[in-house]
């Protein structure tokens, strides 16, 4: 019971139904990340888990970035997004352990990062190495490998910033962590 | 008194120090020398103070009397402030911003690959997932510091002017006290002595790709960020960064 309820009760309470797991990762494909609209929440790896517990949908996620400033934006998006499905009151977790990683952007959000203009991170986070050379990024918009590194950091802190040298075009490169 | 009060103090250190580099940061905005820079300093300093808010987070949790990390960070006076002395010192030019950032980073990193081994599970969660932005922290201010060193005439003479200016602070990166041993002991926080050694490793490595001399082994400094004893720079900084929320308490955005 929260502090301020004149009655405890749990209307939103309600036993599973077998299509109910089904019927919310499909409702969190269509919930998009708020920076980059074309990839969402699940294909960002962001949803790690979904169960029932206690009666309400349960749901895992998992922070990108430590300081990352879209977080809570989409917490509030999958929480709108499961009350709008029918789910009442879902309990949201936040997960820090294992950390996010780029590893788990699925082959069709890495694809529609580059439909947008972002290249996507390249290879496993397994092959970096600490003061390296800045990896060789294919530019998104002509598909030449003849890019050079900018700024480690784009417009976000996710981001590193490249240029393409033939066509001349700047371009996000989503950096692999 | 509080069972966990080695745990909050050290929790506090990385929280805070984080903070107050991401302020010093913040500082810069609309002002660095190049817009790839300004968005490098604005990036870097948001992670940190990402950082410090999951470390002020659990420190609250901890203290476990009503304040939460906000209150830590807007309403705690200067000398209940636990961060390092080396990251309140000011911006100065902008070979001492970078030489303090990767002083700083060195240690940072270090700490933080120990911390992923923390016997308690959420110091090792926190750290895990900062260890990997830190990463990108280091390589970017370390390559500044051979950049600049390294660099022109003009450049390198301003590196070697802030090296005096901030090298004295760097004791506190290299020495434990009976708190920090104690959790050592139980296994939370690494080896001092190990983040010690990798941190002079890596900056001998970097200054000298940078032609720049690593000063002796810095002694003992009269002042102790560990019982919120700071410089003169705190108070002014936290004055500008408390000044909102203390002014207008009930604010929400």
């Amino acid at each position: 019971m929260q502090p301020g309820e004149l009655i405890a009760s749990d209307l939103g309470a309600r036993p599973a139904q077998p299509t109910d797991l089904a019927a919310a990762w499909a409702t969190l494909a269509q919930v998009m990340d708020p920076e980059v609209p074309v990839v969402s929440v699940v294909d960002l790896g962001i949803v790690r888990d979904l169960d029932w517990q206690a009666g309400h949908l349960h749901v895992v996620v998992t922070p990108t970035y430590s300081g990352c400033p879209a977080t809570e934006v989409i917490e509030s998006d999958i929480r709108d997004a499961l009350e709008l499905a029918g789910f009442r009151a879902p309990q949201l977790e936040r997960k820090l352990t294992p950390a996010w990683t780029t590893d788990w952007i699925t082959d069709i959000g890495r694809e529609r990062l580059r439909a947008y203009g972002i290249a996507p991170p390249d290879g496993s986070t397994s092959k970096r190495s600490l003061l390296g050379e800045s990896p060789v990024i294919v530019c998104p918009q002509c598909g030449s490998a003849h890019t050079e590194v900018l700024s480690e950091f784009g417009s976000t802190a996710c981001k590193a910033l490249y240029l393409c040298v033939d066509c001349r075009e700047p371009f996000d490169y989503f950096k692999c962590i | 008194m509080n069972n966990n009060t080695d745990l909050i103090e050290y929790l506090l250190r990385l929280g805070d120090s984080a903070l107050i580099q991401g302020q010093r940061l913040c500082q810069w905005c609309g002002k660095a020398p190049a817009l790839e820079e300004e968005l490098a300093l604005m990036n870097v300093g948001l992670d940190l103070v990402g950082q410090a808010r999951n470390w002020l987070e659990y420190a609250a949790e901890l203290l476990g009397d009503d304040r939460d990390a906000d209150h830590l960070a807007f309403r705690r006076d200067e000398r209940a402030y636990r961060n390092l002395l080396l990251v309140e010192q000011p911006n100065g030019d902008y070979a001492v911003t970078i030489l303090k950032q990767f002083l700083y980073d060195a240690w940072h990193l270090e700490v933080l690959k120990g911390l992923s081994q923390s016997s308690d599970e959420r110091v090792a969660g926190i750290a895990a997932k900062a260890v990997k932005e830190v990463t990108y922290h280091l390589r970017r201010s370390g390559e500044w510091v051979e950049r600049l060193g390294d660099g022109t005439e003009e450049s390198h003479k301003r590196m070697l002017a802030a090296i005096p200016e901030v090298w004295r602070f760097t004791v506190e990166l290299i020495a434990a006290d009976d708190s920090e041993q104690r959790l050592c002991e139980a296994g939370i926080t690494p080896d001092i002595a190990t983040v010690a050694a990798a941190w002079q490793a890596r900056v001998n490595e970097i200054f000298a790709s940078a032609t720049l001399p690593v000063p002796a082994a810095p002694s003992y400094f009269y002042l102790n960020a560990r019982k919120g004893l700071h410089t003169e720079h705190l108070g002014i900084l936290l004055a500008e960064m408390q000044f909102l929320p203390r002014a207008y308490p009930d604010a929400t955005w």
